[in-house]
Formats: structure tokens, C-alpha cells, sequence
């Protein structure tokens, strides 16, 4: 220790300076990895090693209690060709999400635009179309879901006082899974708060130059709204289709864990989880975990690459 | 405030868009008055929205929880979850937020891409082999595997943090280096002062997730003493057969008030947080 010291101090100036300018990197990058140092552990033992050993189990057999036995493509196999519930999770799913997440979006984006004027009680509008997003995930939005859309609950009655035949939603499985993505439309509000910051970033300068030029309401809205707002559609997009499809909750209570009536609300991960947890066929699960990994990696990666024909980005240096 | 008449225009607006608000909110106010109705009236009457007569007894009688172990129980288990994950996972994150915000180190890009994705990675896939690790443990039936993990940061806080710390201006560091602070005083000193509005953010939102969520508690509690008020009204629910729903309504709406309150006394923080970087709610 001492002698190296005594050697440092007679180097030369210049390898004194570099010396402690590389002492200083070094300790930057330690100071640096010690902060984020509980992110990747955190990483490492609850996220990579788990997504590892996921893939290594969705081709054993495993329940839990024996030790895994390799039983290579089979889950993979059993689950397209062998377990009609699993195609049958996988439509309920893919119905839910596009048909969801749009209309979702669409609602978020009309009243973020009915919002996005100077009116006092905007704050109050806006903080009561939040609320549904608020508890929306809740176990005791769901409770009130089923009970709203029973056989005699309100929105029987509205259609029975409209005149319109009423709808047995437990009763038939297309119905019950209509009754679920209802409940994610409802829940637009974080969109639409979303939808608002992004309106309130449109320089109001390009609306008066389109009115000087003779532009009408639907022309600004489709010429300057819509582009200017489209990057954050593209992360709404996409933030809520990963959402979507790993919906549980809803799905759990409002079907009392089955994934009823026939199936109609087996959403993925429901099923997953029956698979998972009920059945314990720990394998299986995992192998859906993986297909559905795939499927989520496969649309993220459709909406980004198909953003750059629809997503505007003000040209001023690259975002 | 001058008087002044309004135009229809303002009456077509506020009775179209504050229509559209109660309508949407029908539900939950429906939820609340049937919690005031006796059981079984509430879907005889369900056209009327005012309880005749109001009634208390729901209350009492849900409170009075699930075998043996009255809703008080499972409100504590739950915030005492609550708590225990909110100081781990505002603090982790906070710490993390600062590394990648304000240091340079080799590999930052690299982790921060890691850090994005996981955001974005579906839950699904570590939940198997989570909880087989979690057995292996010896953690089961215990509340570790929802609290421990929260001390490690969580992708959307770090994230929001790191929006946050980046608008501070760097001259404030300098300046206290200048002073003689280290690395981690800068941090407590300078830093920690200055996003108090979006740790604020982070917690309410930690709350909010911590208090409803389901499927982990499903996952990793399995005695009735330990479970958490989300549990509590699933197991309502199962034992729907009996028809009590007053009751189940009237838990329900118990465990909606925490909330309510949360977001009205800290809306700001709330819409902030979700406006700047899509927290979802």
C-alpha cells in the first residue's frame, strides 16, 4: 500500500492528473451503480431470473409439489391443438382488447375535447370523469358492475324503460363479455387526462393562422388536433392495449373466478391463472405466460412500427 | 361575481357535458344509496334511487366480516401492507430516480432501456415462477412476497421521478459541490426538497394500487386473519348465495371511501401524475 503510494507520488504530472481522473470515473461509476443498485437486484431476482425460469418450466410438466420433468414442446402443442378453452380465452381476449381499448380511447379523446375549454368547471368535469378510472380496478367497482347489470339491475331497467328488450348478461356468453369491456370504457379517464396535457401543448397560434385561412371546426380537428396529438395516441395506444390484456380483476369477480357463462369472460389471464393456481399445471401456465409475452411483444411491436405513417412529430431535433 | 346571463350556448355545454358526468357516475351513486336499503329491496326498488327507509344495519352487519374476523381486522392487514410497500417503494425508487436522473456511469443507457421495458413487460410471465420462489422461501401465507419486492423501486415511479429531476437545474448541484456535499448529501439536501410534489405522486399512487389489488393477496395470503379488504368482498361475494348483498354493498362502499378522500384532498398530485408520464389510475 505505502510503496505504491510513494511510487504514484513521483510519476510525473500528467500521469498524476490521468490517474485521478480515472480514480474519479471509477468512483462516479460506483456512486452511480451503488443508487441504482436496488433496481438491479430487484431486477435480477424478481424479474429476469423469474422470465428465465418461465421459459424453462413452460416445457416441464411442474405442480408445484414434484420436481419438474422435461417435457419439451408439449405444453405448447397441447394448449393449440388439444384445449379448446385455451382458444377460447385467447378470442374472449383479443375481442376485449380490440374492441376495448379503441372504444376506450375514442370516448378518452371526445371528452378530453369537450374538456379542453376555458370554462371553470372544467377542474371539477374533469376530476368527476376520473373517478371511474380511479376505482375502476377495484374489487368493489366490480361487485357494483355485476349487480348493476343483473337481471334486475339499472341498466335493465334503462332498457326497459326505452322500450328495448332487456338482456339476461349472465345468460349468454357474448352479452358477459360486452358487460366487461363496458367496464374498460367506462374507465377512460386516465386517457383522457392524458388526452387534455397533450390538447393543452397545441400552440394556439395554428388554430388562428387555420381560421384566417377558412378553416372549419372538422378540418382543424383533422389537420391540427389529430396530428398534433398523435404522439400521445401512439402511448395511449400502447399503454393501454399491454393493459387490456392483462386484465384479471373484473374478469375474476364478476364471473366468481370460472371465466362464465360458457366461457364468455375467460379473459388470458384468467385462464392463466386457473391453470396456474387451481389446476397447479405450473407448466402450462407458463407456457400460456410465454404466448402471451409473444403476443404482447408482437402488437406493441405492429403499433410502433406502423406509427411512423400516422404519428406526427414537430421536425425541431429529434425526440 | 357579476350577475350576467348566460348563453345557451353555456346551458347546452354544462347540461350536456355535467349529464354526461352524472350519468356516468349513476352507478356508484346507486352503489352507495342501495348500501342505505334493507337487503332485500334493493332490487325491488332499484328504479329509486333514495332509500325508504334508511337503514344502518348493512353497516353492522358486513363489518362484522368473515369468520370471526370483523372488517376492522382486514382494513388494519391492508394498511399495514399499504404503509409497509408505500415507504419501500417512494424511497427505492427515489433512490434509483437520482442514479439514473443526475449520475453518469457506464452502462446508464443500458439499464434505463431495461428499466422501460419492464414497465411495459405483462406481469403474467414472472407470476409463476415468482411464486414458486416465494415457496421455496417459506414466505407463503405471509406478507412478504407483496412488501419485499417494493423496496427494490417500482418502473413507473422511477420513471416519473427521473421526468421530475430532470426539470431541476443542474447549477443547484453544483453549486452545493462547490459547498463541499458529496454525492449523497446532494441527494437528501438538494434533491429529495425538490420532488417532495412527485413523491407525493408516487405514494398516492402506491397507495391506490397497493389498496386494490387482488390477485396478489389471492395469490400469497391464505388465512382469513391475514387478508386484505379486496379478499374480504371476493369472499363476499362467494358467499353471495346467502343474499346479503346490503351488506356486500355496504363494505364495498367502506373500502371505496379511503379513495375518495385521497383524491380529493391531493387531486392536483393525481392528475399531475398521470398527465406528465401516464401513470395509469
Amino acid at each position: 500500500m505505502n510503496t505504491r503510494v510513494m511510487k504514484e507520488n513521483i510519476q510525473a504530472d500528467v500521469t498524476i492528473t490521468s490517474i485521478s481522473k480515472r480514480s474519479r470515473i471509477i468512483k462516479e461509476n460506483l456512486t452511480g451503480y451503488a443508487f441504482i443498485s436496488p433496481f438491479i437486484i430487484g431486477f435480477l431476482a424478481f424479474t429476469f431470473i423469474p422470465i428465465l425460469a418461465s421459459l424453462y418450466l413452460s416445457f416441464t410438466n411442474y405442480n408445484l409439489f414434484a420436481s419438474p420433468t422435461w417435457i419439451g414442446m408439449d405444453n405448447y402443442i397441447k394448449m393449440f391443438t388439444a384445449d379448446p378453452r385455451y382458444w377460447q380465452s385467447l378470442k374472449v381476449t383479443l375481442i376485449y382488447v380490440l374492441a376495448g381499448v379503441p372504444l376506450r380511447l375514442a370516448f378518452a379523446l371526445l371528452i378530453a375535447l369537450m374538456l379542453n375549454t376555458a370554462s371553470r368547471a372544467v377542474g371539477l368535469y374533469r376530476s368527476l370523469f376520473y373517478l371511474p378510472s380511479l376505482i375502476g380496478g377495484s374489487v368493489a367497482v366490480a361487485i357494483m358492475w355485476r349487480n348493476v347489470f343483473g337481471d334486475l339491475g339499472i341498466v335493465n331497467i334503462v332498457l326497459d324503460v326505452l322500450g328495448l328488450s332487456t338482456v339476461r348478461w349472465f345468460g349468454n356468453p357474448t352479452a358477459a363479455l360486452w358487460m366487461l369491456i363496458f367496464l374498460s370504457v367506462w374507465q377512460f379517464g386516465s386517457s383522457m387526462l392524458i388526452f387534455l396535457a397533450g390538447l393543452k401543448g397545441i400552440p394556439k397560434s395554428y388554430y388562428e393562422a387555420a381560421s384566417v385561412d377558412g378553416a372549419n371546426g372538422i378540418q382543424k380537428f383533422f389537420k391540427i388536433t389529430l396530428p398534433m396529438l398523435s404522439p400521445v395516441i401512439l402511448f395511449n395506444t400502447v399503454m393501454q392495449t399491454i393493459a387490456a390484456f392483462m386484465t384479471f380483476v373484473p374478469a375474476f369477480i364478476i364471473s366468481k373466478g370460472t371465466g362464465g357463462p360458457l366461457d364468455g369472460t375467460l379473459l388470458y389471464s384468467l385462464y392463466l391463472f386457473i391453470q396456474g393456481f387451481e389446476f397447479f399445471n405450473m407448466g402450462y401456465a407458463s407456457a400460456m405466460a410465454w404466448i402471451m409475452l409473444i403476443i404482447v411483444g408482437i402488437l406493441t411491436a405492429i403499433i410502433f412500427t406502423t406509427s411512423k405513417y400516422w404519428v406526427h412529430y414537430e421536425s425541431e431535433g429529434g425526440r | 361575481m357579476a350577475v350576467k346571463l348566460k348563453s345557451p350556448r353555456w346551458w347546452i355545454y354544462h347540461i350536456l357535458v355535467g349529464g354526461f358526468a352524472i350519468l356516468m357516475l349513476y352507478p356508484v351513486i346507486w352503489l352507495l344509496m342501495s348500501s342505505f336499503k334493507p337487503s332485500d329491496t334493493i332490487f325491488v326498488t332499484a328504479k329509486s334511487l333514495i332509500p325508504d327507509p334508511w337503514i344502518w344495519t348493512n353497516f353492522v352487519d358486513g363489518w362484522k366480516g368473515i369468520g370471526g374476523n370483523t372488517f376492522g381486522v382486514f382494513i388494519k392487514n391492508t394498511a399495514i401492507l399499504v404503509v409497509i410497500t408505500l415507504i419501500g417503494q417512494v424511497i427505492s425508487s427515489a433512490v434509483i430516480a437520482f442514479g439514473f436522473a443526475r449520475l453518469e456511469f457506464k452502462g446508464k443507457a443500458f439499464w434505463f432501456g431495461i428499466m422501460m421495458v419492464t414497465l411495459m413487460l405483462p406481469h403474467d410471465v414472472v407470476m409463476v415462477p415468482q411464486y414458486i420462489i416465494f415457496s421455496k422461501l417459506d414466505w407463503l401465507n405471509s406478507i412478504k412476497p407483496l412488501a419485499i419486492p417494493a423496496y427494490f423501486g417500482h418502473p413507473f415511479f422511477i420513471f416519473l421521478l427521473v421526468q421530475f429531476i430532470r426539470t431541476i437545474p443542474r447549477e443547484l448541484d453544483e453549486a452545493a459541490i462547490i459547498d463541499g456535499c458529496g454525492t449523497f448529501k446532494i441527494f437528501t439536501k438538494i434533491i429529495l426538497p425538490l420532488i417532495r410534489p412527485a413523491l407525493a405522486t408516487a405514494a398516492i399512487f402506491s397507495f391506490y394500487w397497493t389498496w386494490e389489488s387482488l390477485l396478489g393477496p389471492v395469490l400469497y395470503l391464505n388465512s382469513p386473519t391475514k387478508y386484505t379488504v379486496s379478499m374480504a368482498l371476493n369472499m363476499f361475494l362467494s358467499n353471495e348465495t346467502v343474499s346479503n348483498w346490503g351488506a356486500m354493498f355496504a363494505m364495498s362502499v367502506v373500502t371505496l371511501i379511503p379513495v375518495f378522500v385521497i383524491f380529493f384532498l391531493f387531486q392536483r398530485h393525481v392528475v399531475e401524475g398521470i398527465s406528465t408520464s401516464g401513470l395509469k389510475g
